[in-house]
């Protein structure tokens, strides 16, 4: 399986195995990484999933959405490869895919 | 000790949400103590907002709602027993019994019931193809015989009710709503939104019945019909009701703790009881954002954030429940997004054009911004929140005006 590796704020790194059709949420969450929170189970709705991704990777990422767009801006982390971990589908094409837990708003 | 007594540092009583967060929370601020949470479910904690939705409507997996997988709560120490409904709570023996006669001590109580579904007390209403959306087994009987059901009536124009018509429509299934006030979403939303929402689920081809109670379901074994107070009769083989939910505090109330409405917490979610907190939609406490008065908020939003603060206050550290609500429905292609609590305005404002389906209704109160409810309009839930949050004044033209950002009028509060 595919491996995702996820850095957390308290500074751990993990290396996830990542099923395909998932969102990076998801396979954080399902990792019991609790630092992202995901409140609103992925629907777009908060900013709680918070991630920063690699920047070799940002450009492979499906694009965002105005929504996500508008989301990230309520958070105070937000950087130039910020995204929100429930609007990234994992796939084969992004094994090895770095991501690091955003700082908490 | 009893063989059938057992003892926990803390014991959870509630999977949803706020249940399942307190019990995470406490595990991740480093807590070392046992913990076992009760669920008067079988299931694991799942989240329940998709159960009017991307559950209802098959578009999500059971296991891709579970709050986390079964293997999370073994690898944490929090043993979860499920089909455990608490009976009896015994504040000065710091114990409690359950449905099975099963009894269990308790350090620390955290009560996170939520509540039951309201049901209807008319003929009828116990036939079997009469359903709330509460929770997984209610949703897995609907979904179980949706396939051999033509026409559909949702008793009740609240969120849960307009959510379930929207999958219900698109499934091609032709639904009648029903709603005993005079507009959709009047408990929860100023007119300007109860119209736009009408005219939504009428142009989905929805019928919506304002002003309409039910007097009687009519049916055998089977439902075949709704019969209305004045007499309409509305043939249907299936009957959703969403009319609200009763706290489930019974325990907690026959023990002696105070509350009308839910279980009254204080600022840190302790009930009037030693050792036992409430947290989600059963917890009754004073929230700024609604002017100070005790109100239950039922939402995921204050499920997670009643938690965090209970977790950290057991964890040693200080905490005060002062979050500010959000809440979001989704309906169609229509994504509503609401913060603060709209309840007590004396002003309302549109902002931007409801025909076109992205607009925002702003609700003021003294000339405080209070709450918005936005949809399809994301960047004024984001930036208006900042106004909810600072209790902002704001020129009233400018906040209709689309094309002013509502972040340019924070600081000028």
């Amino acid at each position: 399986m595919p491996s995702l590796i996820v850095s957390t704020r308290s500074g751990n790194t993990y290396e996830l195995e990542a099923e395909e059709g998932r969102s990076v949420m998801e396979i954080i969450r399902d990792a019991g990484i609790d630092e992202l929170l995901a409140i609103c189970g992925g629907c777009l709705s908060c900013a709680t999933c918070h991630v920063l991704v690699e920047p070799e990777f940002v450009d492979q990422l499906p694009e965002m959405s105005s929504d996500e767009d508008e989301l990230l801006d309520s958070s105070s982390h937000r950087q130039e490869n910020s995204r929100l971990s429930c609007q990234v589908t994992f796939t084969s094409a992004l094994a090895g895919l770095r991501v690091a837990i955003a700082p908490e708003d | 000790m009893a063989d059938n007594e057992d003892n926990f540092d803390v014991v959870i009583v509630g999977g949803g949400h706020g249940g399942a967060q307190v019990a995470i929370s406490l595990r991740q601020q480093g807590y070392e103590g046992s913990i076992a949470l009760l669920t008067d479910e079988p299931d694991l904690p799942y989240e329940r907002p998709p159960l009017s939705k991307e559950y209802l409507a098959d578009e999500k997996s059971f296991e891709r709602i579970l709050i986390r997988p079964e293997l999370f709560w073994a690898d944490r120490g929090i043993e979860v027993r499920t089909n455990s409904e608490v009976v009896r709570v015994e504040p000065l023996r710091k114990r409690l019994t359950t449905a099975s006669g099963q009894i269990i001590s308790y350090g620390q109580l955290i009560w996170a019931a939520g509540g039951r579904a309201r049901t209807l007390s008319c003929p009828g209403a116990d036939l079997r193809a009469v359903h709330t959306v509460r929770s997984r087994q209610n949703v897995d009987e609907i979904k179980s015989t949706l396939s051999r059901v033509s026409r559909i009536v949702v008793v009740g124009g609240g969120y849960i009710g307009l959510e379930a018509a929207a999958v219900f429509s698109k499934l091609g299934k032709p639904v009648t709503v029903l709603e005993a006030q005079e507009r959709v979403l009047a408990r929860v939303a100023g007119e300007p939104l109860s119209r736009f929402f009408e005219s939504e689920h009428r142009a989905h081809g929805v019928d919506i019945k304002l002003n309409s109670t039910v007097d009687a379901i009519l049916g055998d074994q089977d439902v075949q019909a709704v019969r209305l107070s004045d007499g309409e009769i509305i043939p249907c083989e299936m009957v959703i009701v969403g009319i609200g939910i009763i706290p489930s505090v019974a325990p907690l109330v026959a023990a002696g703790a105070t509350g009308s409405n839910g279980v009254d917490v204080d600022a840190h979610c302790r009930t009037s009881l030693a050792n036992i907190y409430a947290i989600g939609d059963c917890a009754a406490h004073r929230n700024w954002f609604a002017g100070g008065r005790q109100i239950r908020l039922e939402s995921v939003q204050n499920a997670a954030d009643q938690a965090a603060v209970v977790a950290q206050i057991m964890s040693g550290k200080e905490a005060t429940y002062e979050a500010v609500p959000w809440f979001w429905s989704n309906q169609y292609d229509l994504k509503l997004q609401t913060v603060g609590l709209s309840n007590g305005h004396d002003q309302v404002i549109i902002r931007g054009e409801p025909a076109e389906r992205s607009f925002s209704i702003i609700y003021l109160r003294e000339t405080r911004v209070i709450a918005l409810d936005c949809v399809n309009a994301t960047r004024d839930y984001v930036q208006g929140r900042k106004l909810v949050e600072a209790g902002a004044r704001a020129d009233p033209a400018a906040l209709s005006d689309p094309n002013i950002p509502l972040k340019s009028l924070v600081e000028l509060a």
